[in-house]
């Protein structure tokens, strides 16, 4: 049985002390019970950023989603495995990196489902590509994936 | 975290949940429904007053409850929904497909 705690320093990001202006950086494990304290972090940064509170639920939202589909696909629910998190406030919005570290997912796979057909499951990529402006998605990684989502303010 | 009260009521059942419904809660709410969907429960009127979070996972486990009532012809009406809610239905088009009410008495009401 592995033992706990004790994570190496190399693994951490509290050895890192590159600067963050106007960006925060969370290292959560892929666990749905973690998925709320994003959300929070996505309300309070699109806030500063300044869109209004339904935008800020709504970027939250899709930024879950994509945390969910990690957890689901990437990991296939192996709680354990990194969500790593970059939200950016950036001059005309907001950005959100989304790193993992799990199985390649390819772009294909992202294909939102078509909504006439009602049954339950397959809504997050819809969510995603209809509240964001930009995705990119990247399984060029040595491991695993990144996506970077940007959200534009209103007047831009 | 979430929570679920049922109240039976003549015709089927109300329940309330209350707290945000993501992929960490939605077992639990899938849970409860497909228990009362088990036992062929006529009506399920649910309550999501207090819900401030609802993400795609939720909405699956609302599809699948009311994939059920209708096998068995009975009702699925959700009423009392918060803007974020409102917003995550309409994105997914499912307000046209789901009985959505404003209040507990309008829920009831539709029963006749």
């Amino acid at each position: 049985m592995k033992k706990p705690g004790k994570a190496s320093s190399k693994h951490t990001i509290l050895e890192n002390r590159s600067k963050l202006q106007d960006a925060i950086e969370l290292r959560l494990p892929g666990d749905p019970k973690y998925l709320k304290i994003i959300r929070l972090a996505l309300v309070h940064c699109c806030a500063h950023a300044g869109f209004s509170t339904d935008d800020g639920q709504s970027i939250a939202l899709a930024t879950d989603e994509a945390c969910t589909n990690i957890i689901k696909h990437a990991y296939s629910r192996e709680s354990s495995e990194p969500i790593n998190v970059v939200i950016r406030i950036i001059k005309n919005g907001i950005q959100i990196i989304l790193r993992d570290f799990g199985k390649k997912v390819e772009e294909k796979e992202l294909k939102s489902r078509d909504l006439d057909d009602i049954r339950p499951g397959g809504l997050g990529i819809h969510f995603i590509s209809s509240i964001m402006d930009k995705i990119t998605y990247d399984n060029s990684c040595r491991e695993g994936n990144k996506l970077v989502m940007t959200k534009y303010l209103p007047q831009y | 975290m979430v929570e679920l009260v049922t109240e039976k009521i003549e015709k089927g059942a109300i329940i309330g949940i209350a707290g945000d419904v993501d992929l960490y809660s939605s077992p639990e709410v899938r849970q409860t429904l497909m228990e009362l969907t088990g036992k062929k429960t006529k009506h399920l009127l649910i309550d999501l007053s207090r819900v401030s979070y609802m993400d795609s996972s939720g909405v699956a486990t609302l599809v699948e409850a009311l994939q059920q009532t209708n096998g068995y012809k009975g009702k699925l009406i959700l009423f009392g929904l918060e803007a974020m809610v409102k917003e995550v239905f309409e994105l997914s088009r499912l307000d046209k497909v789901f009985n959505i009410c404003g209040t507990r008495e309008n829920a009831l009401e539709k029963l006749g």
